[in-house]
C-alpha cells in the first residue's frame, strides 16, 4: 500500500501538464485505430503541438513499431516512468506495453484484473510533462481496458473520444454499440473517421471501393455526431507505418496527407471549443 | 497462466487455482483468502465435465484465431461454415464467442433473429437445416446494445454457450473468437479442456504490423498446447476490377504469412485476395461462395476447407490408431 500512496503523491509528474485528453476507439477491430492515432499525432506535431500516445492494447500493441521505436527499455525517473521519445526535440512521447515485453513475439496473456492494473499504472505513473494533446490508442471492443482506461482518468481528464470505422455495415455495426458505450459512460463524442474508404488502383486511377463506401458518414449522421472525414486506403501509408516511417513527411503531396492534417485541424479546434 | 483472478482480488494474487492459492503475502486482506485456502478454488470447475458430455455428440472442433482485429476471422468462420454445411450430410455450427463485437449474426444474415429456450436449453438459430449458429448478437434487444462487461461476465457466457446450448449432434463446431489473447482465449481453451479441440486455424494479413499479432497468438496456442491447423493470410493483394493488374494494399514487407510459416514451421493453408464482392457478401448476410463461386477467392477459401477436412479427417484415423 505503501507504493500507491507515493504514486499519489507524484501524480504532479502524470498527467497534470496534459491540456487535451483524447480517446481513440473503434468497436471492431483492425479498422485502423493505431494507424490513425499514429498519423493524427504526427500530424498534430507537424501543426507545433508536444503529443503523447499511450496504447493500452496489451495483446496486441502496434504504435511501437508503426514508430520505430521498437527496442526500447522505460526507465523511472522521480515522478514516474519516463515514455518514450520519438525524436529529440521531444515533441512526440510514447508509452505502451511493447517496450516492457522482453521478446517482441511473447503473448500478453492476461486476463481483466491484471490488465487494468497496468492501465491504471498506465494512467498514473507516467511522466508525460508538457503535452498539449495525448492520445490514447484502445484495443478493440467495449471491456476491460475501455472500462480501467476511463475509471482512471475520471481524476483527471478526459475531453472525448474519436471513433474509428471503415466503411462496411460490419464495421459500422461495432461502432453503433461503441457509441452506447460512450453515451452509457458519458464520453463525449469528438467526431467519426472513415478509415479504408476507397482504393485507386496505381495503374489505372480508377477508384475501388474495396470495403464498400460511406458507412462512416451515414453513421455519423444517424447518431448525430460530426464526421471528421475520410482516409482512403493508400499502400504508401501502409507501406511507411510498416516500416515506422513518418508518412506526414515523406508524401507531404498525397490525397492521404491532406486528408489527416484536415481531421487534425477539425479534431483541434473542436478540442478549443468546450 | 490458466488460474482465474476475481475481480476484488489484489493486483499480485496468484490466481484462485495456484498451488499458492490464499497463501501468498498478497493474499492477506483479500476477501476472498478463507476460501482460496480452503482449496476449493482448486477443483476443476464442474462445468468442465458437463462441457465435456456435452461435447460428446460434437466429432470436430474448430477454433479461428488471430492476435490482431480485422483481419476476417469472422468472415472465414462464416465461409468455413458454409463450405462445410454445402454437403448436406454434414451437421456444421458456428459458435461466435466475441461477445463485444459479435459479426457473425450480419454476416450470416441472420441480424435480428433471437435465440429461444426449449427443453433441452437455447436453441441456436438455424441458417439451413444443417447450419447452426449461436451469437450473444441474438440475446440483444438493438442493434446498437453495448456489452459493457468485464472478464469474469464474458467468461460466464461462453461457459453457457458451450454448456446450455441444444447443439445436437454436430460433425463441426467451429468457433469464432475476438481479437488478442484474453479471457474469451483463455476460457475457451479451459472449457473445451475434456472434449478434443482439432486444432486452431489462424488468420493474418500481409503486414508486419498484423504479423507481429499473430505471432503472439501462435505462442498462446503453444503455450495452451493446442494443435494449429495452419494460417490463413486474408487481404492478400488486390486485382484492380478495371484493369487487372494486382496491387499490395497491405503490403508484406517482411514476407508476409509464408515467410512467417517458414519461420515457425507452420503450414500456411492459402492467401485469400482481397475482391469487394466479399465485403458486400458480408454486409448482405450471403455467402460470397454462392454469390461468385467461380472468383479467384472462392477457389482459394474452397482449397482451404478442403486442407481443413483432411487435417480433421487424418486426426480421426491418426486417433484410432493409436487407441
Amino acid at each position: 500500500m505503501h507504493q500507491i500512496q507515493n504514486m499519489e503523491q507524484n501524480n504532479d509528474g502524470g498527467m497534470s501538464q496534459v491540456r487535451h485528453v483524447v480517446l481513440v476507439l473503434s468497436g471492431k477491430g483492425g479498422v485502423g485505430k493505431s494507424t490513425i492515432t499514429t498519423e493524427l499525432a504526427l500530424a498534430l506535431r507537424h501543426a507545433g503541438n508536444k503529443v503523447g500516445i499511450l496504447d493500452i492494447d496489451l495483446c496486441g500493441p502496434s504504435i511501437p513499431r508503426m514508430l520505430n521505436v521498437g527496442r526500447t527499455d522505460v526507465h523511472q525517473c522521480d515522478s514516474g516512468w519516463v515514455p518514450v521519445y520519438t525524436d529529440a526535440d521531444k515533441s512526440l512521447a510514447l508509452m505502451s506495453i511493447g517496450f516492457l515485453l522482453e521478446d517482441p513475439d511473447e503473448a500478453v496473456v492476461w486476463r481483466g484484473p491484471k490488465k487494468t492494473a497496468l492501465i491504471g499504472q498506465f494512467v498514473s505513473d507516467v511522466a508525460w510533462g508538457e503535452l498539449d494533446v495525448l492520445l490514447i490508442d484502445t484495443p478493440p471492443g467495449t471491456s476491460d481496458e475501455h472500462l480501467a482506461v476511463l475509471d482512471n482518468l475520471k481524476k483527471h481528464r478526459l475531453d472525448g473520444a474519436v471513433l474509428v470505422t471503415t466503411p462496411q455495415a460490419v464495421s459500422t455495426g461495432d461502432v453503433r454499440r461503441e457509441i452506447t458505450f460512450c453515451k452509457k459512460t458519458g464520453v463525449r463524442i469528438l467526431g467519426i473517421i472513415e478509415n479504408m474508404s476507397g482504393f485507386v488502383c496505381p495503374h489505372c486511377s480508377e477508384c475501388s471501393n474495396i470495403f464498400s463506401k460511406g458507412g462512416g458518414e451515414e453513421l455519423a449522421k444517424l447518431t448525430g455526431s460530426i464526421f471528421l472525414g475520410s482516409v482512403p486506403l493508400d499502400p504508401l501509408l501502409s507501406t511507411s507505418l510498416e516500416e515506422g516511417k513518418d508518412f506526414m513527411q515523406s508524401f507531404p503531396d498525397s490525397a492521404t496527407f491532406s486528408a489527416i492534417s484536415s481531421i487534425a485541424q477539425t479534431l483541434l479546434s473542436s478540442l478549443q471549443t468546450p | 497462466m490458466m488460474a482465474d483472478v476475481p475481480d476484488n482480488a489484489p493486483q499480485h494474487c496468484p490466481g484462485t487455482a495456484s498451488e499458492q492459492a490464499g497463501k501468498t503475502s498478497s493474499c492477506e486482506g483479500c476477501p476472498n483468502q478463507k476460501t482460496c485456502a480452503s482449496g476449493a478454488t482448486k477443483a476443476p470447475d464442474p462445468a468442465i465435465a458437463e462441457i465435456g458430455a456435452k461435447m460428446a455428440s460434437v466429432k470436430h472442433i474448430i477454433l479461428v484465431l488471430s492476435g490482431k482485429g480485422g483481419v476476417g476471422k469472422s468472415t472465414f468462420s462464416a465461409h468455413l461454415a458454409h463450405a462445410l454445411a454445402s454437403d448436406n450430410t454434414k451437421e456444421v455450427a458456428l459458435l461466435d464467442v466475441d461477445i463485444c463485437g459479435p459479426s457473425i449474426p450480419r454476416i450470416m444474415g441472420l441480424e435480428g433473429e433471437q435465440v429461444h429456450q426449449s427443453g433441452s436449453g437455447w436453441s441456436p438459430v438455424y441458417v439451413d437445416d444443417n447450419l447452426a449458429v449461436m451469437s450473444i448478437g441474438f440475446l440483444l434487444s438493438s442493434p446498437d446494445d453495448a456489452v459493457i462487461w468485464r472478464g469474469p461476465k464474458k467468461n460466464g457466457m461462453i461457459k453457457q454457450f458451450l454448456r446450455d446450448v441444444d447443439w445436437g449432434d454436430l460433425d463441426y463446431l467451429i468457433v469464432d473468437t475476438p481479437p488478442g489473447t484474453s479471457d474469451e482465449h483463455l476460457s475457451i481453451v479451459q472449457y473445451l479442456s475434456s472434449t478434443h479441440i482439432d486444432g486452431a486455424v489462424i488468420i493474418t494479413t500481409p503486414q508486419e504490423v498484423s504479423l507481429q499479432d499473430v505471432r503472439k497468438e501462435i505462442r498462446f496456442c503453444q503455450k495452451v498446447k493446442l494443435p494449429i491447423i495452419g494460417v490463413v493470410e486474408n487481404m492478400s493483394g488486390f486485382v484492380c476490377p478495371s484493369c487487372k493488374n494486382t496491387s499490395q494494399i497491405f503490403p508484406p514487407t517482411s514476407g508476409g504469412a509464408e515467410k512467417m510459416c517458414l519461420d515457425l514451421d507452420l503450414p500456411l493453408l492459402g492467401k485469400v485476395p482481397l475482391d469487394p464482392r466479399i465485403a458486400r457478401s458480408c454486409d448482405e448476410g450471403k455467402s460470397f461462395l454462392n454469390e461468385v463461386p467461380d472468383s479467384p477467392a472462392a477457389k482459394v477459401y474452397l482449397n482451404i476447407v478442403q486442407s481443413i477436412k483432411d487435417y480433421c479427417s487424418n486426426r480421426v484415423t491418426e486417433d484410432q490408431s493409436t487407441t
